[in-house]
Parts: structure tokens; C-alpha cells; sequence
């Protein structure tokens, strides 16, 4: 009897209208934003793609794969990607190496010390990546900080070449990266069961065997995420490579970026661009599918 | 649970060294006499702080970011926030779309947006105008608000609301007296990282971007590209600090591992 007047009292007191069309009605701004100012350019890219170029007549309307021929048929462009590509590999590795033991050492750290690494972790992320490049290229260079301290030290004689080097592309690309898989594999900890660990311990594994047993499978679940995310971000990381690669050490990134603002090939730029888009993908759903037949849909 | 040993408090220090060492670097460099970069400086010296009101072109960029950040962040939060509103409560038809959809710039490749944009731009004939370089930014920070608004939606209690609702308040009543209180701590942190965000942003930027617009990323990308002089380092400093005071503020305010993780103080 209450629930039915309740029923009525709503019903006089707002216009009908579905639960459904409230809900696209809220969204239908974003909506219409997102569809006219993202999928719109997005599609307008994968025809430009397929446009023709002419240095005096520019942009041509005709559509073909000449732009893909000529990306797929070219040594220079397989070997832009093969370095795009294993520079993001590598920069994934390292990321993986390092902040699988940072994790779990934060963890494992007082409040105090929790809070103050948390903010190492993190804080970088809010600094504009030109500044943070900007600091290594410093430190790389023929007359850096890191060769300079290194011939003091009398460890080396000449100094090693770090800037325009992919070397020195994933150095400064593991910097920007860390805080990502740090955060993807403390999530995993965090959820993992503790008293896995201590149990371990009070059974008398030391620490090199309860991070092999117990923490690395634990951590895995956040390694293999935290993994993906790098992943992609490296291998379509613009600023790091352009300034650390320089001209001469390109990356697909750069190379798109050569193509539209100095060559203003702008049907090839494209091509380049969706094909690292779809390379990026594949391995995306690749890895998705391998780690969820390897570990189960629900860490996928 | 045993206490991290030497080697591991070792490991951390190394590693605090590494994330903290091309800042650090870049502070040092910055108050150098001399007119190269060096580090550690010869001397402590404001020439290059000074040098930056010399370069009106710098603090225009920084003007024009800001304003950028300001616009783009605010637009972002007003359109998030009833999406996030439809999106967070109650499953409907093409809900997981929807959510995608406005997930998705994450997704796609930075450089790809950057020539998308800029193929768009030039088509409808607004390419290198502050509006069209701010629809853009929209578009790049608004998964940044989603995410944490929807994180404060999904918390939401909505037996309150429907006892609003029961009481005869109207839906505007409800959002502005219950709703918007509720998930204003979301809406902060989001704006904050869509702020950010907009404020250091250079891949998309560095393609829409034309010289009356230029942002301050993309004029210390083009600087730092031609010449090294500890100019764009002390740019740089006076930009950490900026955001450092900025993060204290939020870490104050909404806890900042709270904004970056999405989870709640430890």
C-alpha cells in the first residue's frame, strides 16, 4: 500500500521519461563531442592513408595501397620499426625487473618510508616529460653528468656515447615508464594474500626464495598488466625518442612526425601511423589472449 | 612481515637516485653562470631566470597553456560528470560502448590522435586556432576525469537519493544538495589530472599546435631541438615548481596517491 502510493507520488511529480534514454541523454554531449571531434579524424586519417601524394599537386583524392607498398617495401622503414619495437621490448624488461622487487619492498617498508617512496614513485608522473628529458639528455651527453663521473671515477677513458643512441632511448624511457609497472604490480601485492609471505618466512625460506616462490607468482597477475601498458606506451613514445634519439636514431613516432611537419608527406605519415596502430594492437590482443590462457580470465 | 634488509633498502635508494636524478639535474643546471649547460654549476647565478623575461615568447607559451589547461579541463569535468552520472549507475543497452568510447584516447597511440586532430582541423578549416587546439584537449583528458568520477559515482549511496526523490525534490535539487556533494571529491582530483595533464601535454600538441598558439611544452620541444642553453632549464625549474606546489596542494586536499592509483590513502 505505501510502496504503491510512493509509486504514484513519483510519477505525478516528473515527467516520464526511460531509464535508458536518461542515460544516453546525459551522455549525448560527451557523446556527440567524442563522435564528431575523435571518430570523425580518426576515419578521415585511415582515408588520408590511402590517398595519393605529389610534391607540386599535394594531397590527391584517388585511393590506394601505394602509401602501405612503399612503408612495407622499404629496408629504412623496417628498420624503424624493428628499433620502435625493440626499444619498447627492452624498455618493458627492465621495467619489469625493477619494479617487481620495488613493489614488494614497498611493502614491505614502515608508513613513513611508504609515503615518501610513494611520492618518488609517483611525483615524476606529474612532471612534463620534455623537463624529465630534458634531465637525461644532460646526464647523456659526450660531456654529461653520468661520463664525466665515470672517467673521474677512472672506470672508463673515453666516454660512451648515450645520446643518439637507442641505449640511451630506453634508459630515459624505463624513467618514464617505472611508475606505471610499479603501480600495476603494488595493486597486485596488495591484493595477493600477506600471510603467504609470512608463513614462507616462519618455515625458514630466506628472502631470495620467498620473492622466487611466493612474491613472483603473487606479482605476476600486476607484471603481466603493467607489462601491456608499457608496452604500448613505448613503442608510440614521441617526445623521449626525439630528443634523446635526435634525427638520426628514428623511431615510428618521429618518423610520422618527419613525414607531416617537414616532408609534409602527409598520405605516408598516415600510412606509417596506422600501421604502428595496428602493430600495437596485435601484440595487445596477443598478449591479452596469452596471459589468459595462462593465467585465467580474471587477471586478464 | 620481516622489515626490507640492507640490500633491499640499498635497491630503493638506487632507485629513488634514478627517478629523482634528471630533475634534480635539471634544478642544478638551471642556476649556472655560465652560458652552457653544466653540471654541477660553477657558481649559483639567477642569470637564467632572468633571461626568461628577456623571452617573451616563453611566458607567452606558458600564458597559452595555461589558459589551455584552465578551458580544457573545465569543459572536460562539465561533460564528465553526467556521463559519468549515466555510466556509473544501472547497466543499459551500449553502456560498455559508451564507456569504452570515452576510454578510448588512452587507447589510441598519442602520435595518431596528433595527426587525426590535425588532419580534422585543417579539413574544417580551423587548424592552429586556440578553439580547435581546446576541443582537442577535451577530448585527450577526459578519460583522466571519468575514471575518478566514476570511481566516486560507483561509491555513491543512492537510497539517499531515492529518499530525496520520495520527499518530492526535484532531479536538479538532488544532484546540486546530494549528488554534487557526494562526488566532489572525485570531480576535484579529476579536474586536477585533467589540468596536468592539458598543462605538459606535447605529442598531440606539437602537430596542432602553429606559432601564435604555441604551448610551453611544445616551445621547450622546438628550443630544446635547436639549441641546449641552460635557458629552457631554468623554464624547467620555475615549471617543477609550479607543479610541486601544485601536488602539495592536492596531496592536502584528496591525497594525491588517491588521484594517481585511484584508491584511497594507506
Amino acid at each position: 500500500m505505501t510502496m504503491a502510493s510512493t509509486e504514484t507520488l513519483r510519477e505525478t511529480a516528473r515527467p516520464a521519461l526511460p531509464p535508458a534514454a536518461r542515460k544516453w541523454l546525459l551522455s549525448a554531449p560527451m557523446l556527440l563531442l567524442f563522435a564528431l571531434m575523435l571518430l570523425v579524424p580518426l576515419l578521415m586519417t585511415l582515408v588520408l592513408s590511402f590517398n595519393s601524394f605529389d610534391f607540386y599537386k599535394g594531397i590527391g583524392g584517388d585511393l590506394s595501397l601505394a602509401n602501405y607498398a612503399e612503408v612495407l617495401g622499404d629496408g629504412y622503414f623496417y628498420e624503424i620499426f624493428g628499433r620502435t619495437f625493440g626499444i619498447a621490448l627492452a624498455t618493458t624488461l627492465i621495467c619489469a625487473a625493477i619494479g617487481v622487487p620495488l613493489a614488494w619492498f614497498l611493502n614491505r617498508m614502515t608508513p613513513f618510508w611508504r609515503s615518501v617512496m610513494v611520492l618518488v614513485v609517483l611525483g615524476p608522473l606529474l612532471i612534463s616529460v620534455v623537463v624529465r628529458t630534458l634531465g637525461w639528455a644532460i646526464i647523456l651527453g659526450n660531456k654529461g653528468v653520468l661520463n664525466g663521473a665515470l672517467m673521474d671515477l677512472g672506470l672508463i677513458e673515453r666516454p660512451i656515447r648515450l645520446m643518439y643512441t637507442s641505449g640511451g632511448i630506453v634508459l630515459a624511457l624505463v624513467h618514464v615508464m617505472l611508475p606505471y609497472m610499479v603501480l600495476a604490480v603494488w595493486a597486485a601485492l596488495q591484493r595477493a594474500d600477506a600471510s603467504a609471505e609470512a608463513a614462507a618466512e616462519s618455515l625458514g625460506a630466506r628472502p631470495w626464495t620467498v620473492f622466487r616462490r611466493v612474491i613472483l607468482p603473487q606479482a605476476m597477475p600486476g607484471v603481466l598488466s603493467g607489462s601491456l601498458i608499457v608496452f604500448a606506451l613505448s613503442a608510440s613514445a614521441f617526445a623521449t625518442p626525439a630528443i634523446i634519439g635526435g634525427r638520426r636514431v628514428k623511431v615510428a613516432a618521429t618518423a610520422v612526425h618527419d613525414e607531416f611537419m617537414n616532408t609534409l608527406n602527409w598520405p605516408l605519415g598516415a600510412a606509417i601511423a596506422m600501421i604502428l596502430l595496428v602493430a600495437i594492437m596485435a601484440v595487445m590482443l596477443t598478449w591479452t589472449r596469452l596471459v589468459e590462457a595462462r593465467v585465467g580470465k580474471e587477471y586478464a | 612481515m620481516r622489515r626490507n634488509g640492507i640490500f633491499a633498502k640499498a635497491f630503493c635508494a638506487l632507485f629513488a637516485l634514478f627517478m629523482l636524478a634528471p630533475i634534480l639535474v635539471v634544478i642544478g643546471v638551471s642556476f649556472t653562470p655560465t652560458g652552457y649547460l653544466e653540471f654541477p654549476p660553477s657558481g649559483l647565478s639567477l642569470r637564467w631566470f632572468r633571461a626568461i623575461l628577456d623571452n617573451p615568447d616563453f611566458i607567452a607559451a606558458a600564458w597559452i597553456s595555461l589558459k589551455l589547461a584552465l578551458i580544457a579541463a573545465t569543459l572536460a569535468t562539465v561533460l564528465a560528470v553526467p556521463a559519468a552520472l549515466a555510466i556509473g549507475r544501472g547497466s543499459f543497452r551500449g553502456r560498455e560502448a559508451l564507456q569504452a568510447l570515452f576510454m578510448s584516447p588512452l587507447m589510441v597511440p598519442t602520435v595518431v590522435l596528433g595527426i587525426a586532430f590535425l588532419r580534422f582541423l585543417t579539413l574544417v578549416g580551423i587548424s592552429g586556432t586556440f578553439t580547435g587546439m581546446m576541443l582537442c584537449h577535451v577530448v585527450i583528458v577526459t578519460p583522466f576525469i571519468l575514471r575518478l568520477v566514476l570511481a566516486s559515482v560507483v561509491g555513491l549511496d543512492a537510497a539517499t537519493e531515492r529518499a530525496a526523490v520520495a520527499m518530492g525534490a526535484s532531479d536538479w535539487t538532488v544532484f546540486r544538495r546530494i549528488t554534487l556533494p557526494t562526488i566532489l571529491p572525485g570531480i576535484v582530483g579529476g579536474w586536477v589530472l585533467a589540468f596536468i595533464t592539458s598543462f605538459d601535454e606535447l605529442t598531440v600538441t606539437v602537430f596542432i599546435a602553429s606559432p601564435s598558439t604555441t604551448t610551453l611544452p611544445v616551445r621547450m620541444f622546438s628550443h630544446i631541438a635547436q639549441t641546449t642553453d641552460p635557458l629552457v632549464a631554468s623554464v624547467s625549474t620555475v615549471a617543477i615548481l609550479f607543479t610541486v606546489a601544485l601536488m602539495l596542494t592536492v596531496d592536502r586536499l584528496y591525497g594525491l596517491d588517491k588521484l594517481l592509483i585511484g584508491e584511497g590513502k594507506t
